[in-house]
Order: C-alpha cells, then structure tokens, then sequence
C-alpha cells in the first residue's frame, strides 16, 4: 500500500472549460495532499484539451495528466475507464477524487473494480486519519437521514464528491506546475457501449443550479396548472421552478428540474418549497440553501424542521397572497 | 429471453424522518415502528422486466440478498408479474459492501445459467451506492448501463435511454448486460389479487455460499474492502420561525416582511 502516493483529481471538462466540481476537487484533494505531505495531480481527458489543462494547476495541481485524443470528444464510459484505469497505474495515487456527476456516477464504481479497488459515491467530507493515514470517508445514507464514515482498506481510494459540499479555491494564476501527456489506445472492441443519440431537455429561462431564488413545488401542487403560479413568483424573483420527485414522475413538470439525491443538488440564496413533505432524500438537494421557507398545511411536516420561516396553511391561498407582496 | 432482477429488502425509506434510529453498537439503522418493504428502485427494476416480458416475452426470475427475508416482502415481485424467486439468504452473505455482495449476486447469476439482461435499481435506498450493478457486470465480464428510463430489445442487442442531468442519451448495448434503472421508467405496478394469491403458493429456492460455488471468505462481510467506522445522524437544529396570521392574506404579508427584514428578498 505505501507504494501508493499523493492525490489525484479527475477534472471533468465542458464546453472547454473546467466543471466547478473539478475546482472544487481540487480544492479538497489539496488540503489531503497538505496534510499527507503529499503531491496533488489533475488528469483531463477529452479532445483538444491542451488549453483547459493548465487551469487545473491555476486550482493548485503540480502535475496534470493529459489524456487528449479524437476518440475522447465524448464521453464513453469504455474509453474513459480505460483512459483513467492507465493513468491510475502511472500516477499510483493513493486517493483519486471525482464529482457526483453523471460521469463520476458512472465511471467511479468501474474503476473500483479494474483496479481491484473500493469507491464512495457521494461524499461530503474527507480527511486523512492521523493515525492511519487512510482517508476518511463521509457520506449520506439512508437517503440522507444519516451519514457513515467509511475506510477503503485498499488502494487507490477512490471517492466522488457531492455538488458544493468542497470549496473551490480561487484560481491562482501564478502557480507552476507540469502536463504530463499520456497517451492510451483505444480500440474498436473496447468500446461496448454506443451512444447513438443526445437529447437535452433543458427548461427555459435561469438554470436552477445557477438560480439564486428557487420556487419548488411537491406532490400538494397537484397538477401542471399549480406550477404556472410557482413559475408567476419565480419569475417576479428572477430565480427558477424546481420540484421534489412525484410532481416529475406525474409529468406535470419536467424529470431535469427534480431536487434531491437522485435529482440535482443546488444551494441558492432562498429556497422556497411549497406542499413539500422535507423527506431525507429530497432534502439532500437543498440543505446547503442559505435560506429555507416552507408552505405547508401540515404543520408537523418535516420540512418545517429544515425551513427557517414557514407558513401553515394551503398553498392555493397563501401562495397567491405572498405573490402579491412580493409584486409590492 | 431470461431477464434476471435483484431486489434487496431495506428499512422503509418513506417513513417519517422522525421515526429514523440508530443502533450505534451495530453501525445499523431502522425505522422505528414501520416494516420493512421491498428497495424502491428495486421495484423500479422488476417493472422494467416486466414492461419487456409484454413487449418480448421473457422469464423473470428475481435474486435477493439477505438474512431475515420476510417472505411478504420479497414475494412482492412474484405477485406483480415475475416467474421465480431465489433468495441467498445466509448470514454469511451480509454485512458485506458494494463488492462482496456482487460477489454472490454474481455466483448466483451464473448458476442460473441462461440470462439476456441483468437489471437492478440505480442505487439501494439504505446504501445510496449505486455500484452493485457495475460491480456484477466487471465481474461476469459484461457491458453494463446505468439510470436507465426506457429498455427496447431488439435482436441481440437493447436500445436504453439513459437519464442525464439534462434530459437524456440513447445507447446502444450488446446482450447480455447489466442495466440499473431508474425512476423515470414508470410507477411500478401494483401486484393483483391473482397475483398475490399465486405468489403466496410458491416456495422460494434458497441457496447458501456452497451452493453458488462461492468461497465465504469473498463475500459479505469478510469480503469487504470498505469498512464503516461510524454511522451517525447530522444535527438539525434549525428553528422555523412561523408568520403568523387570521388569514392567509395575514400570514403571506408577514412571511413577506419577515424575509425583507432578513434581507432574503
Ligand atoms: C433512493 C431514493 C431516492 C429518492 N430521491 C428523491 C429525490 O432526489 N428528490 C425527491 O424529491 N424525492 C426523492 N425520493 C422520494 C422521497 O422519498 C419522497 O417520496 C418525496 O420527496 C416526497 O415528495 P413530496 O414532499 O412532494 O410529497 P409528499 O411527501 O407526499 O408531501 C406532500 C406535502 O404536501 C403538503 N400539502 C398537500 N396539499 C397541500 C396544500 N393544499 N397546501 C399546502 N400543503 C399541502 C402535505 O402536507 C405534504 O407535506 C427518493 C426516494 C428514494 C427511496
Ligand atoms: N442484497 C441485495 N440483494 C439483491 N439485490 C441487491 C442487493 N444489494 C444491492 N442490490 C441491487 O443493486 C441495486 C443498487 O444497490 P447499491 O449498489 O447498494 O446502491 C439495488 O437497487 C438492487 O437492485
């Protein structure tokens, strides 16, 4: 095991640029590699991405593994484990961090298993055990209700990390540091799995990971018409309409705007959830918010333990009154 | 076509919160007061085989890990539409993680001998992991795609759509395979009374480790690589201050003022 050394951070890429995730990686894999005295290294993997490699560095990388070839353009989780599984044997880190993504969600569980390894998906905090030297581990279970530390007792140790639980530090464009090609054949037959189409479904108007107001509907809305008037208050609040999970499965809006640990996790300024139950799971998706405020006519409901204002009652009437002041 | 499907009895995940406990001497959680049932995306799983056995035919056969199986609950695939049961149930088999299970998930497939497609949830509501399908896949040496929302078999290979975080990818995937699934595939159905009633007759195969062919010390957990060292509840102590009122006029004005005064509007 102690030939096993340093941190490694695989830094998605999108739309030539770094994904916040991989900044946010970096920052929590260079506090590891501080507190082990060890090396942090990025690894990028996609084509033409020798401009985006440095900026890994700017994020505090020494060395950044460049895995840059045509085949690369897309994600394939064929090619991409390959890709990873040959710069984990060069580097020999003894902690590779990736984010919850769609891509992390997908290639840390197989390279686990090439390697020979354990992953833990979805962490929200990691630290080096000062005794051991092993990595910390801590992640929601149970859909949220509670949270496990956990040991990888083989290397590497491979994590991904949940959206914004890390802080990304600021770019320091200043920083030296090394890119290091490598280069990994991929052939006809590795590739098993085909992506034959993309389809993007993106809602209109201000992303939710982005908003810093989000109007957030539950199973209590009802239907398809109550949304319009979440939109109506969304709107006035320049934010954007999210939703727990039954009003996505009933169609009533669309599956890209849940909330929650298999929908997206967000952190806004003010999350509004309406006729929202608060389960563990949906709350996973918001706890990070800076301020909670819950319409609820149940005023047991668990949301009221998360929010920090609240109002009893039916949303169909206090909802149109709020809107009103807020108009004001 | 055989279509095998695991499914794992947990605690029950939509309980009330307050009802969640833990046993901090066991590293073990339970939902004080409610019954177990069967994993939710389980369920989610043994609906997509079943939407293919209408579409295609097939045979379901289901697979599930565990000790303490309570027959009620892990028959429920049977009564919704499924052909046969198998249950690896042996105190050997637990306590295990992502990869020791797949272990005898694994052992079990292959002594099944015939699959096409091996579904699972996308991730079990008590682990939150999401890696026992791909585990199963490396090991038996298969393709394996995960989140899926749509199965279409066609010829020897199946055409899945796949949730992304922005809507979704088409893939293309030689059988046999391994395919997690996810919510967007369809409420599950409910079991019928015919159903129910045909599921009460049948007697469950039950294998131990011997009988799969596979080593104990490789699975549950004396095959672990990953050890929990704590399992605990986070702390919420957050108040809610509530906006009082006669009517929701009342109550809406003061909510307002109340986020202006903390600058939250
Ligand atoms: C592994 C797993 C993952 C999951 N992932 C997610 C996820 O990512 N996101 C997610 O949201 N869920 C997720 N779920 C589902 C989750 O467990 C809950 O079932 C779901 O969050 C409940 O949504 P809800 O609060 O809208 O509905 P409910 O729990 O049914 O609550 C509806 C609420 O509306 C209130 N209400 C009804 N009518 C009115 C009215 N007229 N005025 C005011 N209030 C009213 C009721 O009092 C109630 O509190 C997951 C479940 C599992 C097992
Ligand atoms: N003990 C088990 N028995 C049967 N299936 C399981 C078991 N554990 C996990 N699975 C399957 O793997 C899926 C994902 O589980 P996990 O990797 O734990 O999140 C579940 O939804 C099940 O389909």
């Amino acid at each position: 095991m102690t030939d096993y050394k340093g941190i490694a951070v695989f830094c998605e890429i999108k739309d030539g640029k770094l994904l916040p995730i991989a900044a946010e990686g970096l920052g929590a894999g260079r506090k590891l590699a501080d507190s082990l005295g060890q090396d942090l290294s990025a690894i990028v993997i996609g084509s033409g991405v020798a401009g985006i490699a440095p900026s890994a560095i700017t994020f505090g990388a020494s060395k950044v593994y460049s895995i840059d070839a045509p085949v690369f353009k897309d994600y394939n989780a064929d090619a991409y484990v390959k890709a990873l599984e040959k710069a984990a044997t060069q580097i020999m880190p003894a902690v590779i961090i990736m984010g919850q993504t769609d891509t992390g969600r997908d290639l840390a569980p197989r390279l686990a298993f090439k390697l020979g390894t354990a992953a833990t998906m979805d962490c929200v905090d990691l630290s080096i055990d000062p005794v051991s030297k092993r990595l910390l581990q801590t992640k929601p279970v149970y859909g949220g209700n509670a949270q496990a530390i956990f040991i990888t007792d083989t290397d590497p140790q491979i994590v991904t990390i949940r959206t914004k639980a890390m802080t990304a530090p600021a770019p320091d464009n200043l920083r030296k540091g090394e890119v290091i090609d490598v280069s990994v054949d991929v052939e006809e037959t590795d590739i098993r799995t085909k992506v034959v189409n993309r389809v993007v479904e993106e809602v209109a108007g201000i992303k939710l990971e982005d908003a810093q107001v989000v109007v957030v509907g539950g199973r209590g809305i009802g239907g398809a018409d109550g949304f319009k008037q979440l939109e109506e208050l969304a709107k006035l609040l320049k934010g954007a309409v999210g939703a727990s999970r039954p009003p996505c499965d009933n169609g009533w809006i669309p599956d890209t705007v849940q909330i929650g640990l298999t929908g997206k996790i967000i952190a806004p300024e003010l999350y509004i959830a309406i006729a929202i139950s608060g389960s563990s799971q949906h709350m996973s998706g918001c706890s990070g918010s800076k301020t909670i405020v819950a319409i609820n006519k149940d005023k047991e409901a668990n949301i009221f333990r998360h929010a920090r204002f609240g109002v009893v009652g039916d949303w169909k009437k206090v909802l149109p009154a709020f809107t009103a002041r807020v108009k004001e | 076509m055989n279509i095998i499907v695991f499914v794992k009895q947990v605690i029950d995940p939509e309980a009330p919160p307050s009802t969640f406990k833990i046993d901090s001497a066991s590293n073990k959680a339970e939902m004080r007061g409610a019954p177990p049932v069967l994993d939710p995306y389980g369920q989610y799983a043994v609906e997509a085989s079943l939407k293919i056995k209408e579409a295609k035919g097939a045979r379901v056969t289901i697979i599930s890990l565990g000790s303490g199986l309570m027959r009620d609950v892990v028959k429920k695939p049977l009564a919704m539409g499924a052909d046969e049961l198998i249950l690896l149930e042996d105190e050997a088999f637990t306590n295990g993680d992502s990869w020791s299970t797949a272990e005898a998930l694994a052992a079990a497939v292959r002594k099944t001998g015939q699959f096409d497609i091996i579904l699972c949830g996308r991730e079990s509501s008590d682990t939150n992991a999401g890696q026992t399908g791909a585990i199963v896949a490396g090991i038996l040496g298969l393709p394996c795609v995960i989140l899926a929302r749509k199965i279409e078999v066609s010829g020897s290979k199946a055409v899945i759509e796949k949730v992304t975080s922005s809507g979704f990818d088409v893939v293309e995937v030689p059988l046999p395979a391994v395919i997690t699934v996810s919510n967007e595939v369809g409420e599950p159905r409910y079991p019928t009374i015919k159903g129910i009633m045909a599921a009460k007759k049948v007697q469950p195969i039950v294998w131990k480790p011997a009988d799969i062919g596979l080593d104990t010390s490789k699975t549950g957990a004396a095959g672990k690589r990953l050890k929990i060292q704590k399992l605990f509840q986070p702390v919420n102590e957050g108040k809610c201050e509530f906006a009082a009122g006669e009517t929701p006029e009342e109550q809406a004005a003061n909510l307002a003022l109340k986020l202006r005064e903390a600058k939250a509007l």
